[in-house]
C-alpha cells in the first residue's frame, strides 16, 4: 500500500477520487433532504442510498412519489435512468476481469463517476485501480451524506430553504455536461416538451417516463 | 415511498448494473442501440427539471421555483462545479420565496 502511494499516477488518482467523493457527498446529502421532504422515512431514505447507489434514479423516483405519481410510474421512470448503468458495465466488463464474486461487488459500483475516472486513465492497471478507489470512496461519501441530509431534512421546513428546488437544480448540473452536440440538445428539449405537453391530463409520473420516448431520435444515423 | 418499492427498485438497478458488467459483458451491442440509450438520461433529465420546476400535481405554475431553476442553468451554463449548481438553485428559490 506504502508503495503504491509512492507511485505518482496511483497518488494522482486516489487524491482526484477524494476530491469528487466529497462533492458527492454533498450531493447525496441534497438526496437525503429531498428524500425527506418527498415523504420519505430516514430510515428509507438510508436504503435507498445503500441497496439502490444510482444518483438520478433514487432522485427520479422520490420526485414522481413524492408529486404523489403511482409506484409503478416512479419504478419504470427510475429504472428506465437505471439501463444507462448497464451501458456502464459493458464499458467496464473488458477492464475488470477478476472472479465472479469480485465482479458482483463491481456491478454496485458500477456508475457514471467510476467508469468515468476508470476511463480516463490509459493503463489497464490504473483503470482498474480508478474505477475500484472512486467507487468505493462514493459509496461511503454518498451513504454518509445522505444520512446527514436525512436528519437535516427532518429538523427544517425544507420548504422554506427553497429545498425543493434542489433537485430540479442537481437534474440541471447532471444534464449540462451532456448537452454537446445538435442531436443531444434536440432530444432534451423533446424530452421536455413532452413532458409539459402531459402534466396537465396524463396521471402524475407518466410524462416523465413519456419523455423516454425523445431517445429514439437516437435511431437515425 | 413503500419499502416495496425501495427493494423492487434496487433490485431492478442492480439486475440492470450486472447485466451490463457480466451477462453481456464485453459482447458489442448493435450502434443503433448504443445510440438510443446513451441518449436516456439527455431525454429523461430535461423531463424532471420541468415536472420539478413548473408542475404543482397536474397544473403548469411559475413560482419561486422557476427563478432559482433558471439561476441554476446559468451556473451550469458558466461551468460552475455541481454542488455550487444546487446551492445556487436553493438559496434563489429560498430568496425569490421570502420576499414574495
Amino acid at each position: 500500500m506504502i508503495e503504491a502511494w509512492r507511485e505518482p499516477r496511483t497518488r494522482s488518482v486516489v487524491i482526484a477520487s477524494v476530491t469528487l467523493g466529497v462533492a458527492v457527498g454533498a450531493f447525496g446529502f441534497t438526496f437525503g433532504v429531498g428524500a425527506i421532504s418527498a415523504g420519505s422515512s430516514i430510515a428509507q431514505a438510508c436504503a435507498m442510498s445503500l441497496l439502490i447507489f444510482t444518483g438520478a434514479t433514487q432522485f427520479s423516483a422520490v420526485t414522481v412519489i413524492g408529486a404523489g405519481g403511482s409506484p409503478a410510474s416512479a419504478v419504470s421512470g427510475a429504472l428506465v435512468l437505471a439501463a444507462r448503468n448497464g451501458v456502464y458495465g459493458l464499458t467496464m466488463a473488458r477492464r475488470l476481469t477478476g472472479p465472479l464474486g469480485q465482479r458482483l461487488v463491481a456491478a454496485q459500483l458500477t456508475i457514471d463517476e467510476s467508469t468515468a475516472m476508470s476511463s480516463a486513465q490509459t493503463e489497464p492497471d490504473a483503470q482498474r485501480l480508478a474505477f475500484w478507489i472512486t467507487g468505493v470512496t462514493i459509496y461511503i461519501f454518498w451513504n454518509l451524506g445522505t444520512l446527514l441530509g436525512a436528519f437535516t431534512g427532518s429538523a427544517i421546513d425544507p420548504q422554506k430553504y427553497g429545498l425543493d428546488a434542489a433537485f430540479p437544480a442537481a437534474f440541471v448540473a447532471m444534464l449540462w455536461p451532456l448537452l454537446r452536440d445538435r442531436r443531444a440538445r434536440l432530444v432534451a428539449a423533446c424530452g421536455a416538451l413532452i413532458c409539459l405537453v402531459l402534466i396537465p391530463f396524463a396521471p402524475i409520473g407518466i410524462p416523465v417516463l413519456a419523455a423516454s420516448l425523445a431517445i429514439l431520435l437516437g435511431v437515425p444515423k | 415511498m413503500t419499502w416495496a418499492l425501495i427493494f423492487v427498485l434496487a433490485a431492478g438497478t442492480y439486475a440492470f448494473k450486472v447485466l451490463g458488467l457480466i451477462v453481456i459483458g464485453d459482447r458489442k451491442l448493435p450502434p443503433v442501440l448504443d445510440r438510443c440509450l446513451a441518449l436516456i438520461p439527455v431525454a429523461l433529465l430535461p423531463a424532471l427539471i420541468v415536472s420539478g420546476t413548473f408542475s404543482v400535481g397536474h397544473d403548469l405554475v411559475i413560482d419561486a421555483r422557476a427563478a432559482g431553476v433558471g439561476a441554476a442553468v446559468i451556473a451550469a451554463w458558466r461551468r460552475a462545479p455541481l454542488v455550487l449548481v444546487i446551492v445556487i438553485g436553493v438559496v434563489v428559490t429560498a430568496l425569490v420565496r421570502a420576499i414574495s
